[in-house]
């Protein structure tokens, strides 16, 4: 077997480089992975050069102790593919999107459903077999059915009670009690990773910054990687200082949302009420810098767009303690009371056996037990230098879900304090050209957003136009953990559940 | 429940003043955009060719920028050679009709106000349910601030609700998916007459980043009819909570503080522009070589500035 090419979080290589497996090949590289310590980072499909007919897969896998990342591909002959799933159920959804995108059946799929509800990218060919004339349906598709006696069904959405963004849940339920839920997006799907193709144009940005409103700096950084990479930019280290201060920003801000949120689902309203503040304390701080609460034109490729001086920095300083210490009592509030520990403790459970098995990353990851952060695993920028510890709890509940975000919440509030103290000196940005990136490349981005591991795949034609754009946002690998978390639990326990997950739709339909 | 005490205590009391009180914006923060006619060459349209969103263009000889699309992203202020654009820090930039959200000169604030019978109905109790169309998440962002215990929206009154059946009107976000259309449609159906709609965003207004995808329908008013368009992306709480207050009459038209906040924002935009010069790069250096000029006219630093945000020194 030619074995896969091992590169870096944030190189280009010549997709030359790339080996093309055997298909048996390149499928017993993804399902033995997890026994080789890998996982599936990315799996997507890309239109074959110069009018060939057909498909070709390209896997990511991450392999975490090392740092390293495995690429290979693989030619589909047909329009059918045994699927991996059954052995591999980190690919279950990464399938599905090849089914939709491109027309291919991954045969034995268990679970084969569309997945934003789009025609396929290759007119004549539908994994379903449905009638050119006819445009899919968001939403309608069989879902999963538990028939017996007193078995009810309760569907919600896509418009919900809270401000919040569309999805469809469907329960299965005996009485108050869940056998499954079964998560059905798509609402959101406004064709970005399709508009991605052929750029960079001067939308690209634009779309970089909005993949998910809440993770700009994140989902920014990760390009302006890519980017620099293929344009041989290198990037000055005060930029990547101040990337850094963006990045942790961004966490704090949505972690302590996130407690807020957790706090008044249970009804704990003091923490509800101060952590919603404290988030718009937070996110006051990225607009020090840029002026932009989200972060948005922050991270600009070659750099950042914005430098801060001596009074600024200590100025930030000073506000980033007060609403440090002001987290610290909101939130010591919360997670010492009985009455909340009474309800987080044990609900939404996912064994770490499972987080394993479905690849979940991020902060669901670590509540599980696993040590997986990117920061840590595959640093690029600042976190080469500076060392965040990785925050892991073992219980898997919502408990370890709001603990870790607590953790965090600490250590990137140090990491800040660090980092405005002691800001490089130097520019702040160098001139990246967009404009003549380097032709038929292949670059994989890794960054920890604060949902968890952000992956941008780029390949480059004979132009160096992106001929693909993949985007993993990390809600993709963990929105079945959701839907793991519910079962066996009470159907009352899903807004709870949903918030110590606190997924992305608008990451996840792109 | 001497540590919850405590922590109230500790905590205090953060309810921004507003409308009492001029809103406090980062002084970075890019608001309301102003045009210098008189720096515009004739023929010159390098700014346009910057936009993402096509939001700059040439009408009856002069350029105008469409605020329902403009992501404010300043790429134009950036590339303009002649420093004919700045961003202030006008908040005010809600407007009733869409028309009124293109910008050809200085910005000024649009008007806002529902009819008569509309506002006598809403004007003191306003109930809206949010649909979320295909955005980035971001402007619910901000209207979920509006909840919190900084802006406090209840006390004027306006609340959102979990069912349009309990609603008075819509508020939007979202270019309005293919996929959401049908829901959005319905959820409007099912709001009681009268009632409002409010798009809230780049996205609701025009389809924002994602204009003319063929997966999106370029904003809420291709669905349904909009009363109100509040511009952004995403708008920040205070320019959403005034286009509220706005449309309810529930503002003073030229509050007390008004005259000198808008002195300070003229004066920090000016120091925005000045900024460009520490920019490396050869576009911005040549933008201020004409700024450079300009900003002897800057208007005097008031005596007695206003607290925005600006680090001390
Ligand atoms: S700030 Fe607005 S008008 Fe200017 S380039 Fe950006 S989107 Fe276009
Ligand atoms: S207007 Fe901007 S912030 Fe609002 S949803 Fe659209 S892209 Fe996001």
């Amino acid at each position: 077997m030619t074995a896969l090419l091992s590169v870096r979080s944030g190189k280009a290589v010549e997709r030359d480089a790339i080996p093309r497996l055997e298909f048996e090949d390149f499928r017993r590289a993804i399902v033995e992975a997890p026994s080789r310590r890998e996982r599936v980072a990315a799996l997507f499909g890309t239109p074959l050069q110069a009018r060939e007919e057909g498909v070709e897969l390209v896997v990511v896998l991450a392999f975490d102790e090392e740092g390293l990342i495995k690429v290979g591909s693989t030619v589909l002959s047909g329009d059918a593919f045994p699927s991996m799933t059954a052995e591999c159920p980190q690919v279950h959804l990464f399938e599905r999107e090849i089914a939709e995108q491109w027309g291919v059946v991954p045969e034995g799929h268990p679970w084969l459903k569309p997945v934003r509800f789009v025609r396929s990218q290759r007119p004549g060919h539908d994994a379903w077999n449905r009638p050119e004339s006819e445009a899919p349906v968001v939403g309608v598709m069989p879902f999963y059915r538990v028939e017996g006696e007193e078995v009810h069904e309760v569907a919600v959405g896509p418009v919900h009670a809270g401000v919040i963004e569309p999805g469809h849940f469907r329960f299965q339920c005996h009485g108050e009690h869940v056998f499954h839920l079964e998560i059905s997006l798509g609402y959101q799907h406004r064709g970005v990773e399709r508009a991605l193709v052929g750029g960079p144009t001067k939308r690209t940005i634009p779309y970089m910054e909005t993949l998910s409103g809440d993770t700009t700096v994140g989902h920014m950084t990760a390009y302006c990687q890519v980017l620099e990479a293929l344009s041989g930019c290198r990037v000055p280290v005060r930029a990547h200082a101040l990337r850094g201060i963006a990045l942790e920003l961004e966490r704090l801000a949505n972690h302590t949302g996130d407690l807020g949120a957790l706090a008044n689902d249970v009804g704990f309203l003091p923490t509800a009420s101060y952590c919603g503040r404290l988030r718009g304390d937070f996110l006051n701080l990225t607009a020090m810098i840029c002026g932009s609460r989200f972060g948005r034109s922050l991270v600009r490729p070659g750099g950042v767009g914005f430098d801060v001086d001596a009074d600024r920095c200590r100025l930030m300083l000073e506000r980033l303690q007060t609403a440090l210490r002001d987290t610290k009592s909101a939130v010591e509030l919360l997670l010492e009371s009985a009455s909340v520990g009474a309800r987080f403790e044990g609900t939404g459970v996912v064994s770490q056996e499972v987080a394993q098995a479905l690849g979940l990353v991020g902060v669901a990851a670590r509540a599980c037990g696993l040590e997986r952060d990117v920061r840590h695993d595959h640093p690029s920028g600042v976190f080469r230098l500076a060392h965040i510890p990785i925050s892991v709890w073992h219980t898997g509940d919502v408990f370890a879900r709001a603990y870790i975000r607590w953790l965090e919440i600490e250590r990137s509030c140090a990491f800040i304090g660090e980092q405005l103290r002691a800001l490089p000196t130097g520019k702040t940005r160098v001139p990246c050209e967009s404009k003549t990136l380097a032709s038929n490349r292949l670059c994989v981005s890794l960054v920890e957003g604060w949902r968890g591991e952000i992956c941008h795949v780029a390949l480059t034609d004979d132009e160096g136009k992106f001929s693909t754009y993949k985007v993993i946002d990390p809600s993709f690998h963990n929105w079945f953990g959701l839907s793991m978390a519910l079962r066996d639990g009470q159907i009352s326990d899903f807004p709870l559940c949903n918030k110590s997950f606190n997924l992305s739709y608008c990451g996840h339909d792109l | 429940m001497l540590k919850l005490l405590l922590a109230r205590f500790q905590q205090g009391h953060r309810t921004a003043q507003y409308p009492e009180m001029p809103p406090t914006l980062p002084d970075r923060w890019r608001g309301g955009p102003s045009i210098d006619r008189g720096k515009c060459p004739v023929g010159c349209f390098e700014c346009g060719d910057t936009c993402p969103t096509d939001a700059l263009r040439i009408q009856s000889g002069h350029l105008g920028l469409d605020m329902g699309r403009c992501l404010f992203c300043t790429e134009c202020m950036q590339s303009c050679p002649h420093g004919a654009i700045t961003f202030t820090q006008e908040y005010r930039l809600a407007a009733r009709k869409r028309e009124a959200l293109v910008v050809e000169g200085k910005v000024e604030p649009r008007e806002k106000l529902l009819d008569e019978k509309l506002r006598r109905l809403f004007g003191r109790s306003l109930k809206l349910r949010q649909v979320s169309a295909g955005g980035c998440n971001g402007c619910e962002s901000d209207v979920n601030v509006l909840g919190t215990i900084v802006f406090d929206l209840g006390r004027f009154g306006i609340q959102m609700v979990a069912s349009p059946r309990h609603a008075d009107g819509l508020l939007i976000t979202g270019p309005v998916t293919e996929n959401m259309k049908l829901a959005l449609k319905k959820t409007y159906d099912a709001v009681p007459e009268p009632k409002i709609v409010i798009a809230v965003g780049a996205c609701a207004i025009s389809g924002g980043p994602y204009i003319d995808h063929p997966e999106v329908h370029n904003g809420a008013d291709s669905v349904v009819p909009v009363d109100l368009y509040v511009p952004g992306c995403p708008p920040h709480p205070f320019t959403i909570l005034d286009g509220l207050l706005g449309m309810l009459g529930r503002l003073e038209s030229e509050p007390a503080w008004m005259a000198r906040f808008r002195e300070t924002g003229e004066r920090i935009a000016a120091e925005n522009l000045e900024a460009m010069k520490t920019w490396d790069l050869p576009r911005a250096e040549e933008a201020v070589k004409y700024l450079g000029a300009d900003l002897r006219h800057a208007p005097p630093a008031p005596k007695d500035p206003l607290p925005v945000e600006k680090p001390r020194s």
